[in-house]
């Protein structure tokens, strides 16, 4: 029986942590300048007009969305950039020659990938906070939704990582997959304002869930059920994460 | 009782570029204690045999066993028992080398041992670049810090994927001296190195190894009396050639043109036969060319040895 090597799976994750750290530009300033940017675009552009069917304004619906979407770029690219860099400079071969299980080395990433993304939508939400009553109605729907969204998309970042062979490649990635699906996931609308066609699309979309669900946990108004939703949610994590680990105890695309 | 045990490792990588065959069948026996000197021309595959034993290249076949642990079902166990360095450098730039070694230690799962780092820096000569970035450090600087990285953990088996190349005289001989060191305190030490002086003169075993296939394998000492074999070196004035007629003479010594002459190898397995070869030889050349300059002989190196072994393998199965 092999114990654990917890100390190394912490190791990597401080590691990881201190890389987003010293790039504090795009981990505080960039989402505290962004929140602000959207608040006198939606504040003063739109003004108070409310979203069809509900009962908020237009830029309170929009909020809580947004800030869903900061964290879910962010944590995939707290991953994806760790496994690029590596890779790009021969880096990686000292995680692989390391004692770490993949669920060790999985779990340390994605926990990463969580803990940037917090504090990225912590760092959004405190600037927007003193213009807009945001609610936070349902905490733990907030939690669940906030910590299975960023593993999610920390895992995505991992599998696209691994897959990539240079930067060009997760900018493709990126570009094509993630920003499509969280640009059509209902950050900026309801699905009820779209054609009935659209509506069916956007719940084959797995970003939906995640942003409507996280909304609901401030506003209390979203268009699902978000406890039925959580299955959905929760049952993603669990299979990215099970890939994730797949993909490392292989070596997928890293071991020749 | 065997440090490392490697059973018919074999590789095939296999990508867009098409197929091709590294290893072929390579078992060596790594005694406990020993300082083993891996060695092959460029491309035999030396690294390909490390790699797999660092868990960075996947095996196409093969076992291997390290302290009587079996590497693949308990990897976790093996890599806290082993150091590799390996032959490509790379470090994080944002790091200092204590934060590298630290940073080791740490995905070993060792809480990071600061006397034993400030030694290792000591014997390595990097204590007063410790704290600069790796970018700072020169190539022969992240070669050194990069063997500090394989020992921050104390690991009984040490793997060396050219540990000196890049790395001035001075500097590599007390690379050397550190690493006898260890040896002499019991570390098992596995290297590759195209300083084959160094290799002669520091290693105890040696396997040689050409185009994936093992060519030999046996203690350096054993190597150096049964498979390195004398030579009678004639000095000449003028051009020789080697003429069909002359080959054909001389056949039995393996006639070999020099910058300065010729070259006969001595059968070497008895001190008789050596003296009777030694006679034969000498008259059988002055036969064809009259009598030498100057002539001598000279005892093959491992040198020597390398290049009549590698250069012989001519064709293989494995790699036609
Ligand atoms: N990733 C790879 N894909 C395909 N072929 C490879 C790969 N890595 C190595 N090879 C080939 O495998 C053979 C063995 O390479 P290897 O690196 O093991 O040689 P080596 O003995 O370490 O040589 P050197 O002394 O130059 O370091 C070479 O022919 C090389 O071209
Ligand atoms: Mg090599």
């Amino acid at each position: 029986m092999q114990s654990m090597n917890l100390l190394g799976a912490k190791t990597l994750f401080l590691r990881e942590v201190r890389r987003f750290l010293k790039v504090k530009m795009q981990t505080v300033v960039t989402p505290a300048l962004t929140a602000f940017l959207y608040l006198i675009i939606f504040r003063y552009a739109i003004g108070d007009r409310h979203v069809p069917g509900m009962q908020v304004d237009y830029f309170t619906f929009l909020m809580p969305g947004l800030a869903m979407m900061a964290m879910l770029q962010n944590a995939f690219a707290n991953t994806s950039s760790s496994m690029i860099m590596g890779k790009v400079m021969g880096m990686q071969i000292y995680l692989l020659m390391a004692p770490l299980s993949a669920l060790e080395v999985v779990s340390a990433f994605l926990l990463a990938a969580v803990v940037r993304a917090v504090v990225v939508a912590t760092v959004f939400l405190a600037v927007l906070m003193p213009f807009v009553d945001i609610g936070m109605q349902h905490l733990a729907l907030i939690a669940v939704y906030g910590v299975c969204g960023s593993m999610i998309m920390g895992g995505l970042g991992l599998i696209g990582g691994m897959w990539a062979r240079d930067f060009d490649n997760v900018a493709m990635v990126t570009n094509f997959i993630i920003l499509p699906l969280t640009f059509l996931s209902g950050v900026f609308y309801s699905v009820k304002q779209l054609p009935e066609f659209w509506q069916h699309i956007n719940h084959a979309n797995p970003f939906f869930y995640l942003i409507d669900g996280f909304r609901y946990g401030f506003l209390g108004v979203g268009d699902t059920d978000p406890y039925a939703s959580m299955a959905i949610v929760i049952g993603s994590a669990a299979a990215t994460f099970i890939t994730c680990w797949y993909l490392w105890r292989i070596g997928w695309r890293m071991k020749d | 009782m065997y440090a490392l045990e490697v059973n018919g490792f074999h590789k095939v990588y296999d990508n867009e570029s098409g197929q091709k065959t590294a290893l072929c069948d390579v078992s060596l026996n790594i005694p406990r204690g020993s300082f083993y000197a891996l060695l092959g021309p460029n491309g035999a595959g030396k690294s390909t045999l490390i790699n797999i034993l660092a868990d960075i290249v996947r095996p196409t076949g093969g076992s291997a066993t390290l302290l009587g642990h079996d590497l693949f079902t308990e990897r976790a166990w093996c890599k806290r028992h082993m150091g590799v360095v390996p032959q490509e450098i790379a470090f994080d730039p944002f790091f200092t080398p204590r934060e590298v070694l630290h940073f080791t230690s740490g995905l070993f799962g060792c809480i990071p041992d600061d006397d034993w780092i400030d030694e290792l820096f000591a014997r390595l000569e990097l204590s007063e670049h410790s704290a600069k970035n790796t970018r700072q450090l020169s190539g022969g600087m992240r070669r050194r810090l990069l063997v500090a990285q394989a020992l921050v953990h104390k690991p009984q088996l040490v793997i060396l994927d050219e540990p000196t190349a890049g790395v001035d005289v001075e500097l590599r001989r007390r690379l050397w001296s550190f690493m006898r060191e260890l040896n002499a305190n019991g570390t098992t030490i596995l290297l590759t190195t195209h300083y084959l002086d160094e290799a002669e003169e520091l290693c105890d075993h040696v396997a040689i190894i050409d185009r994936g296939n093992l060519l030999t394998a046996q203690p350096m000492s054993q190597l150096m009396q049964q498979v390195a074999s004398s030579h009678l070196w004639l000095q000449y004035d003028r051009e020789i050639e080697l003429k069909s007629d002359d080959q054909a003479a001389l056949a039995d010594f393996e006639p070999r043109l020099t910058t300065e002459g010729i070259c006969l190898r001595l059968s070497s397995d008895t001190e008789q036969q050596r003296s009777n070869s030694f006679h034969a030889a000498y008259e059988a050349a002055v036969a064809r060319f009259g009598p030498p300059l100057d002539a001598g002989v000279r005892k093959e190196d491992l040198e020597d040895v390398f290049l009549r072994l590698t250069d012989k393998h001519g064709d293989d199965a494995c790699n036609p």
